[in-house]
């Protein structure tokens, strides 16, 4: 293989990316993956009218990323990956909704964002799986729901109670978020506004992946005390959301108690959050090169005490819900993913590691401040509702001591620093642990270096296939829970 | 006269217990919660909106709020009320009062069904899934008590159950307990069903009645809180001694009833929801119940030790 091999956030030249047949970087997709290589990104670009498709693969244990392309003439189809390499499937129909070009032998080929959502002036015919059968029943829940909640279609086989097929529909929220990067090359602030908006609850997690990515190109090198910073907000972002999901799990089994506690938890998280930058949600604290707010020493003792006693408090609310027979017998042997599943679909964040699988991009591809100490990763085995609520609560305390320990390290330095002009013709992929799990951008610069594309990729995108698998044989009235205990992002993933 | 005036206070309190459980719910969640009296504000709200009728139902949909209103306050007609007997009584009302209650179910699934949506075709199934392990429950408890009492009418059992032996406390214990179940199952509350649930694939009642708007919805709301009330006061009827005056006697059973709605709002903040498919479970306990005490009455009645 010879694969350009890179790092996190190590800007490339796109000259040095080899171009193969794509007949060859199939297998060697193929091969990678069977050797514990993970498909990170899989995405096109137009270059000099020619098409050509990127792939990248990342290796966790050594904490490297390899490249390679692949150039398109008059080809309209290739072999599909999918069949051997299931993670691959929403990549390969999402290349074949942009480009047209058709992976042959896929196994469910339908666009990903445009199906049943771009419906516009000719009638397409609904495309999901049916199953038959005299006590066969669909259900079809959304496009909306009855709570506040983001639009997306699950259409349910189901025989009685049990569901026997889920399958998702996504893309009432597409907004060509990727397009609007290109579009607006030259705003920068415009950009970083758009990063923090590509998921609404994981604003800290994209925009820094943004801005990182930004950095890198321009080769712009940030003070330790904003990448301490930027961290600590990244860890705030996660134990707010992570204390928000526990308490919606409560409350999708009605356990009042943790409903309320939880809730009141994140409340001071979030006013944290606002304490330090204006918004309770961390928006307009990234920029490129640097942040824009700091966190004074008053400030700094404040939440040092705020933490402490979230400490505390998580840990009894937790004893409670937990120990709660009513509702361990909800969460236990609920939605099961299995490691091997887990492992060829290639599930990302929080909900991978609770099937056992440790990946965690703060420790396997550090970014920020995580280069300076080593984040444990943590993982459960069991794999479902129990362990991804549990998997929440011990990510919530890690992320207090994180953060409490990094604290005390804060240091003086620049803010921020102006940005460079970026690399011309260069290519960066920057990833990141957000809440959910591993997000990825990558962006690609002209000879102008200016941006031509950008790919981003959320951590739903990897998860969403393992809500519907997690179902199957599950009663229909358990998919509010098993979805809740992923709590996947649906504008994340219709960018 | 005191039937007319209590029958009236029955009839316009339900609201004011469906207060006091929201208000016990948020006294535990630590919040200061809405007002007892926010249900009546909500009910009067549904009654000045318009209606919305999907144009996929027949008459059987627009009749089935009335319908249910109709047979639940028949239904409070034949059992009895506090310090009156019922307003109406003969031989063998126990059979009418069950199968009133029966009809309005019945009507509620028709007019689920009548939708057509596929969640209120669920919600229609799992109701009817859980009546009928309900319903041979109901019918063990009173049918031994018709027994223990050799009556058949509401009231004469009850007066009879007053006066009755020291060993029946047991027997009440255990009908009181199996009563509450009941009321947790027809009531669709925690760990039967969630109430406040907006997840239509988790619902029972609720999902059924997704279609109904306006006024038709109040009437719905407002005939299964009348039925909770009225479940309770079967409740009270068991633990109430007779031989009380006047006031006392309605003292406690505005407490003993206003309990009973307190204990709902506990069971609902203290434990979550069973997963559908053990619900049953948790029914069969209310038949459990009953059998023991069909038992210690076979037992009794056949001479004890």
């Amino acid at each position: 293989m010879n694969w350009t091999e890179t790092k996190n956030l190590k800007s490339v030249s796109l000259e040095d990316i080899p171009q193969l047949h794509m007949n060859e970087l199939r297998t060697q997709i193929i091969d990678g993956i069977k050797n514990g290589r993970r498909l990170v990104q899989f995405f096109g670009d137009k270059k000099d009218g020619r098409l050509i498709l990127y792939a990248v693969l990342a290796d966790d244990l050594t904490s490297r990323l390899f490249i390679a392309s692949s150039k398109f003439g008059n080809e309209k189809e290739y072999q599909s990956i999918t069949p051997e390499i299931p993670a691959a499937h929403l990549f390969e129909r999402e290349f074949y909704e942009q480009f047209g070009i058709e992976p042959k032998g896929h196994p469910w080929l339908k666009p990903v964002r445009k199906g049943i959502a771009g419906i516009s002036s000719e009638e397409i015919p609904y495309n999901f799986f049916n199953m038959t059968g005299e006590e066969m029943h669909e259900v079809g829940v959304g496009p909306i729901h009855a709570g506040v909640i983001e639009p997306g279609h699950f259409r349910f086989s189901c025989h009685g109670e049990k569901v026997y097929y889920l399958e998702i529909e996504h893309g009432f929220q597409h907004r060509g978020i990727e397009d609007l990067f290109v579009k607006n090359y030259n705003k920068s602030l415009y950009l970083t506004k758009l990063s923090e908006s590509v998921a609404g609850d994981t604003v800290i997690g994209h925009a820094g992946a943004f801005v990182r990515a930004m950095e890198s190109l321009g080769n712009t090198a940030i003070s330790r005390r904003a990448q301490l910073i930027r961290t600590i907000m990244l860890e705030l972002e996660r134990i707010a959301v992570h204390l928000g999901d526990l308490s919606a799990l409560s409350g999708d089994v009605a356990y009042l108690t943790g409903n309320s506690v939880f809730g009141a938890l994140r409340t001071k998280i979030i006013n944290t959050t606002m304490a330090i930058c204006g918004n309770r949600f961390g928006r307009g604290i990234m920029t490129i090169g640097g942040i824009n707010y700091d966190i004074s020493s008053k400030l700094e003792s404040e939440i040092k005490s705020i933490l402490n006693r979230l400490s505390d408090d998580a840990d009894l609310a937790a004893e409670v819900l937990f120990s709660s027979a009513s509702v361990l017998e909800r969460f236990e042997q609920t939605g099961v993913i299995e490691k091997e599943t887990a492992l060829e679909i290639g599930m990302v964040g929080p909900a991978a590691r609770s099937s056992g699988i440790s990946l965690d991009i703060r420790s396997d591809h550090p970014f920020d401040a995580y280069q300076y100490f080593t984040v444990h990763k943590l993982t459960l085995e069991s794999g479902d509702v129990f362990a991804r609520a549990y998997m929440r609560f011990i990510e919530i305390q890690h992320s207090i001591r994180i953060i409490l320990e990094q604290l005390a390290n804060l240091q003086d330095g620049e803010l921020k620093c102006p940005a460079n002009s970026l690399q011309p013709d260069g290519m960066v992929v920057s990833l990141a642990e957000g809440w959910r799990g591993e997000i990825a951008h990558v962006i690609i610069t002209n000879s102008s270096g200016n941006i031509k594309r950008v790919k981003i990729k959320d951590p739903s995108f990897h998860n969403w296939f393992a809500l519907a698998l997690a179902v199957r044989e599950e009663g229909v009235s358990d998919f509010p829970l098993c979805n809740k205990s992923f709590n996947l992002s649906y504008c994340g993933t219709d960018l | 006269m005191i039937k007319i005036i209590t029958l009236i206070t029955v009839l316009i309190s339900p609201f004011f217990f469906i207060g006091i459980i929201n208000k016990t719910k948020a006294v535990w969640a630590g919040r200061k919660g809405a007002s007892i009296f926010q249900p009546y504000y909500d009910f009067y709200k549904l009654l000045k909106k318009g209606v919305v009728i999907s144009r996929t139902t027949s008459l059987i949909f627009r009749i089935t709020p009335s319908v249910n209103i109709a047979s639940v306050i028949f239904a409070i007609l034949v059992i009895p009320l506090p310090f009156s007997n019922s307003v109406i009584s003969f031989q063998g009302d126990i059979v009418l009062f069950s199968y009133i209650l029966g009809f309005s179910k019945f009507m509620t699934v028709l007019a689920a069904l009548d939708t057509g949506s596929s969640f209120e075709g669920m919600g229609a199934s799992r109701e009817v899934t859980f009546s009928t392990i309900v319903e041979p429950a109901f019918f063990i408890i009173i049918g031994s008590l018709a027994l223990l009492t050799n009556q058949v009418s509401f009231t004469s059992i009850f007066t009879a159950l007053s006066l009755s032996a020291s060993y029946t406390i047991l027997i009440k214990i255990l009908f009181v307990i199996s009563l509450f179940i009941m009321l947790l199952v027809e009531g669709s509350r925690v760990p039967v069903d969630d109430p406040n649930t907006h997840l239509e694939l988790t619902m029972i009642h609720e999902v059924m009645i997704l279609d109904y708007s306006g006024p038709d919805l109040a009437f719905i709301l407002y005939a299964s809180v009348l039925k909770m009330v009225m479940i309770t006061i079967l409740i009270v009827n068991l633990l109430i001694p007779a031989s009380l005056a006047l006031v006392p006697g309605i003292l406690l059973f505005v407490l003993l009833i206003s309990l009973s709605f307190i204990s709902v709002g506990l069971v609902e903040s203290l434990i979550a929801r069973s997963r559908m498919s053990h619900v049953p479970q948790f029914i069969f306990l209310m038949t459990a119940l009953s059998l023991t005490a069909f038992a210690v009455i076979i037992f009794f009645l056949n001479g004890g030790f």
